[in-house]
């Protein structure tokens, strides 16, 4: 196995409020969660040469975030793709750096969603824009989660998948967020009514939103944000924590396709790009880091990136295989607590690096032993519709 | 009080405009290339699949088969929140089509995956609004 190592992760920081309401804009977020990155990693403002958004600064983030920060990067990479933009930016970073174009990249992230009453999670829309696709469907009364309840019901009609299977998901995650004291504040603050571990009897007791998709299924709404840096090898061997090097890196798109088959995602096309430059597969992974959206995002994203045939996700996950205590039957699933339950404050793509790189130093509240290998992909846009896959793969010394 | 109504298309947006307006005469096209033969919907004015064919407007007969729906319990529209629940559905037309629409005539939870459909239009001052009851 020959595997390169261009670039490492050598500081994160996540932002620990969830409700900020008046008190934090997001570029605050940003700035602060930037900071403490750059301290975690012993590093300073001033050795920042590239930087990295999805448009938080507005029409010209690149140019509006490098005056906010007061930096004078060489490299600016405004890739916006949703919640995938993070994974994009630390593929891009890797590029950058092993191509000698910068030393030390700045990858931030800020919003204020629960804050704002922001319409995603249960709560979203979905659709209105002003692009001609949408223009063929704004009258068909489309919500977000609808979006995705479309995939589920095709999916639990092609392969059998139960309600009961789904619920696999968010106890895992629940369970891992109940270990997480942020997580916990978390939910205090955005009044979850019931925090405890779930079982799957109350994920399918739990009323529906979207048929066949119910409450406990959809991730919160949370204020927050965080950051990560990305240093060369030969920064990266000073920093004060030891590396959590890129391995692989995949993109991939997709949309609605007259005849195409919904519940395959992106993750078919980033998944192998990704493992196959890194040299690994799905099941060495000892961390999963998917986005949890929904219960259904994660089942389809699994199956793509190959932990198990398409179609075999739902009895792939029964029995609490995906929780951190089980090593020996695949990898453990957002050891975090996840959007379901720990942070979704929008573009949930930043979160699954930090926790991976919590993962791969020892320093989750839900530690794997000895977790030498993380693959973080995080899904931007719909996975019903239109959606874009970015997937890393992170790896240990 | 005002009624609140289904939000709709804008007729005057160039790549859609054709079939909005041919629909007030409760006609569905859909464009085919004359060279490569792709269907090509949501309408557009280049073909996907080469580079030189020219699309040609075909008139759906209506009729389709549900690929996967949802029946939607909560929306927080102003017009949606007052018809839910109601069943949001991707139609998969016989000519290949793949529209995003609503399943109506049936009790929401009688819509299942390969139900026969076909186009029940409801009329709008600009334009009518393809929505499917059962076959
Ligand atoms: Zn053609």
């Amino acid at each position: 196995m020959s595997q390169k190592r261009d670039a490492a992760i050598v500081g994160i920081h996540e932002y620990p409020e969830r409700d900020v309401e008046g008190l934090v804009s997001p570029m605050q977020i940003k700035a602060e969660s930037a900071a403490r990155a750059l301290e975690d990693a012993g590093l300073n403002w001033s050795d920042v040469d590239a930087i990295y958004d999805s448009g938080d600064g507005g029409g010209m983030s690149g140019l509006t975030i490098s005056e906010y920060f007061g930096l004078k990067p060489s490299v600016i990479d405004t890739t916006a793709v949703g919640g995938s933009s993070f994974e994009y930016h630390a593929g891009h970073a890797k590029r950058d750096i092993a191509a000698g174009k910068a030393n030390v990249a700045l990858l931030t992230y800020g919003s204020t969603a629960h804050s704002n009453a922001r319409a995603i999670g249960v709560g979203g829309r979905g659709f209105g824009g002003t692009h001609p696709a949408d223009n063929m469907d704004v009258f068909a009364g489309m919500t977000l989660i609808a979006n995705y309840a479309l995939v589920a019901q095709r999916h639990m009609h092609e392969y059998g998948t139960t309600s009961e299977q789904l619920a696999e998901i968010s106890i895992a995650t629940r369970c891992h967020a109940m270990r997480n004291p942020e997580a916990v504040q978390a939910m205090h603050d955005l009044e979850f009514l019931d925090i405890r571990e779930t079982t799957i009897g109350d994920v399918v007791n739990s009323r529906l939103i979207a048929d066949p998709l119910h409450l406990l299924e959809c991730c919160m709404i949370s204020d927050g944000g965080g950051a990560v840096v990305i240093a060369s090898p030969e920064v990266a061997r000073d920093c004060k924590k030891p590396p959590v090097w890129i391995l692989g890196s995949g993109e991939a798109t997709k949309y609605p396709e007259n005849g195409g088959d919904i519940t395959t995602s992106a993750a078919i096309q980033s998944g192998p790009s990704a493992f196959g430059e890194a040299g690994v597969s799905a099941s060495e992974m000892d961390i999963a880091m998917i986005y949890d959206s929904f219960s259904i995002t994660v089942l389809a994203l699994l199956e793509d990136l190959g932990f198990c045939k398409k179609g075999e996700g739902g009895s792939w996950v029964k029995g609490g295989r995906l929780r951190f205590d089980r090593p020996n039957d695949g990898p453990a699933l957002n050891t975090d607590g996840g959007g379901l339950s720990s942070n979704h404050p929008g573009m949930r793509g930043i979160f699954l690096l930090l926790e991976a790189t919590r993962q791969l130093r020892g320093e989750s509240h839900s530690q794997v032993e000895n977790a030498k290998l993380a693959v973080a992909h995080g899904n931007g846009g719909m996975l019903g519709s239109r959606h874009c896959a970015g997937t890393i793969i992170l790896g240990s010394d | 009080m005002k009624e609140i109504k289904r939000p709709l298309p804008r007729v005057n947006e160039l790549d859609t405009k054709d079939f909005w307006t041919a629909t007030k005469q409760n006609e569905f096209r859909y464009q085919q290339c004359d060279s490569c033969a792709t269907v090509i919907f949501y309408p557009r004015r280049h073909c996907t699949g080469c580079t030189s064919g020219k699309l040609q407007w075909k008139v759906s007969a209506g009729k389709g088969t549900v690929y996967t729906y949802s029946v939607v319990r909560q929306s927080y529209h102003p017009f949606f929140r007052t018809v839910a629940p109601y069943t949001v559905a991707w139609i998969d037309l016989d000519e290949g089509p793949r529209i995003l629409s609503n399943v109506i005539g049936i009790s929401a939870d009688e819509v299942s995956i390969g139900l026969r459909v076909q186009i029940e239009w409801e009329e709008h001052e600009e334009l009518h609004i393809p929505l499917f009851k059962p076959a």
